[in-house]
């Protein structure tokens, strides 16, 4: 069945929800916020095990929640499949029990095969008759993982699944999934406060903070360009500068930005009435160094120079922030592969110049904190 | 060795975990998991046998369901016989003055339950009496089993309210406790003496069966 998972939720109060977003068939959704932001309340919500005071939950043309017409089904009607972040299994019943208990729906004689079945999918064949003591983090995740896809849900929701098992795992899990939703034909939706976690595995990503939808959209759109300086702070771009707004060329497709003592050179984003100031950011992937020993035609690009005020290594990549020149509050943070900043011996202290491709330079109005 | 006391004292220890089982998993399971008004009234009301005389709480036992009580009067009118001086009456004294040691025991037992491993069930597809079958009375049976042992070897032992409100009918309400302490009265040690050595023996197995049972539930859950 081709369904829609449509929600909107709304709750006063000291925990706020204002959340709507919407998830199709066979899509991942990433729910990402902070801890605190209401994200679980979503995903409980969707499930039945929470009542927000308004909104409406719609799965298709059933409707699942809707305080204002009394109707609200239970989590057994609604048949969501849950992981949640501590996989909640049955302690004292074995991996294929647990499976079968989600199998009420079928005949007796078939849920022992169709629970092996399962755990076959998620790759747990040979420990079905384990208890879940007995199973590491990353299996009782697939066990969870199995158990939530039992009753074949109208919705899988996954709470966290990835937080409590260590890197290694949680890279092969990854993967695992990805594999996996391939056979997935519902709408998936994943709450996770890991950007990198969602960018990985989600079609689209829909930013929460203090319990309002904030930006939904496709996971390098959100990242990239976020609609206001709040959501470039939770994407964690660290390029979120002041600037004015010179002037606009329609035709070059170009707007001109004033910052200190340069003017760079943009998309055309006409948004903004020249004059105007604006925040901007740029991801730290957009801003590329110059190599001393071999210029190239992109260094004419929007150049800064600047001195390096910080060099952290991690592991393949090195992450550098600049002081750039005329603007000393504002460092410039890039990233870059560790190679290259060996090459080109790179070293705190030492000067360097950049370029802002234009394509990734991104306008949004100014930031007011304080509104939030 | 006074027999019918004996056999009076199992048989009443055996009703009471009976009636309270089915009372108590209610209790308890509201009390670990709803919020409701006067939670904190409904608690103290419940902890108040700890802490109560159990002749001041066999008093207005015996008050409350006596000839001269609504509830005595009603329980005449219907089943023709007295509620106080009874077996009946027993029970329901041995009931109230047992709900603290079945439902604090039972409480944190169920409390112990994570509320995610409730919800998973119910997303699993799992009906409310399926789910207190299946997950909730296996996850906190080691609760369970200790409240009904408790009970057990409290009302085996209880003295004063047992004879506050069955006075001291032999045959009728004459449990062990206080055929004992009648044996005392009567200069017979020897049967006092075997008598209490008998109630030893049931309190230690009550004991090593709890152990024992929680232990190997223990173990499987861990």
């Amino acid at each position: 069945m081709v369904a829609k998972l449509t929600v909107a939720l709304q709750d006063d109060g000291p925990f706020r929800l204002d959340v709507q977003l919407s998830c199709a068939t066979g899509e991942i959704l990433a729910l990402v916020g902070p801890s605190g932001s209401g994200k679980s309340r979503v995903l409980r919500s969707i499930a039945g095990l929470y009542r927000p005071k308004r909104g409406e939950i719609i799965y298709g043309d059933e409707v699942w929640y809707d305080p204002a017409k009394a109707v609200n089904l239970t989590p057994q009607q609604r048949r969501v499949g849950i992981v949640f972040q501590n996989y909640a299994l049955f302690p004292h019943l074995s991996a294929i029990k647990n499976v079968m208990e989600a199998l009420g729906d079928r005949p007796p004689s078939e849920r022992r095969a169709r629970a092996g079945e399962l755990l076959d999918l998620v790759n747990l064949g040979g420990l079905e008759d384990r208890n879940p003591a007995e199973l590491s983090g990353g299996q009782q995740q697939r066990v969870a993982v199995a158990r939530a896809l039992a009753r074949d849900p109208n919705v899988l929701l996954l709470d966290e699944p990835f937080s409590a098992v260590d890197k290694a795992t949680r890279q092969r899990l990854y993967r695992e999934l990805a594999d996996l939703r391939r056979q997935l034909r519902m709408p998936v939706v994943l709450v996770t406060h890991d950007l990198d976690e969602a960018a990985m595995l989600a079609d689209r990503l829909c930013i929460l903070h203090r319990g309002r939808t904030l930006q939904e959209g496709p996971p390098f759109d959100v990242m990239t360009r976020p609609a206001t300086p709040e959501i470039a702070r939770l994407v964690e771009l660290k390029n979120t500068f002041e600037g004015r707004v010179l002037e606009h060329q329609a035709g070059n497709d170009r707007t001109f930005l004033g910052w200190g003592p340069y003017t760079l050179e943009t998309t055309y984003q006409p948004n903004f009435p020249e004059g105007s100031c604006v925040t901007w950011t740029i991801p730290n992937a957009r801003v590329i160094i110059h190599r001393p020993d071999r210029p190239s035609r992109g260094e004419r690009e929007n150049p800064v120079s600047g001195i390096i005020m910080e060099f952290v290594p991690l592991g393949d990549w090195t992450s550098v922030a600049i002081t750039v020149d005329g603007v000393p509050d504002s460092p410039l943070f890039m990233t870059v592969p560790t190679h290259v900043a060996h090459r080109n011996d790179l070293a705190t202290d030492k000067r360097i110049n950049a370029s802002l491709l234009a394509k990734g330079i991104h306008l949004m109005p100014l930031s007011h904190e304080d509104e939030a | 060795m006074n027999w019918p006391s004996l056999i009076l004292s199992l048989k009443l220890a055996v009703w009471t975990m009976v009636v309270l089982l089915p009372i108590g998993i209610v209790l308890s399971r509201q009390l670990a998991w709803r919020r409701f008004p006067a939670k904190g009234l409904v608690e103290a009301a419940l902890a108040l046998p700890l802490v109560l005389p159990p002749t001041v709480l066999g008093f207005y036992i015996l008050i409350t369901l006596g000839g001269g009580s609504p509830i005595g009067q009603f329980y005449d009118a219907v089943l023709g016989r007295s509620l106080v001086f009874s077996f009946d009456g027993l029970l329901v004294a041995s009931v109230i003055f047992n709900l603290p040691f079945v439902v604090l025991p039972m409480r944190r037992a169920f409390e112990s339950i994570p509320p995610e491993v409730r919800e998973a069930a119910a997303c699993c597809g799992m009906s409310a009496g399926r789910i207190l079958w299946r997950i909730e009375l296996p996850m906190a049976w080691p609760g369970i089993l200790s409240a009904l042992v408790l009970t057990f070897a409290h009302t085996i032992g209880e003295f004063g309210v047992v004879l506050m409100v069955g006075g001291n009918i032999p045959g009728e309400t004459e449990t062990i406790a206080i055929a004992i302490y009648d044996r005392v009265q009567a200069f017979d040690n020897a049967a006092a003496g075997l008598m209490s050595a008998v109630l030893l023996i049931v309190a230690l197995a009550a004991i090593g069966i709890t152990y024992a049972a929680t232990s190997s539930v223990g173990r499987r859950n861990i």
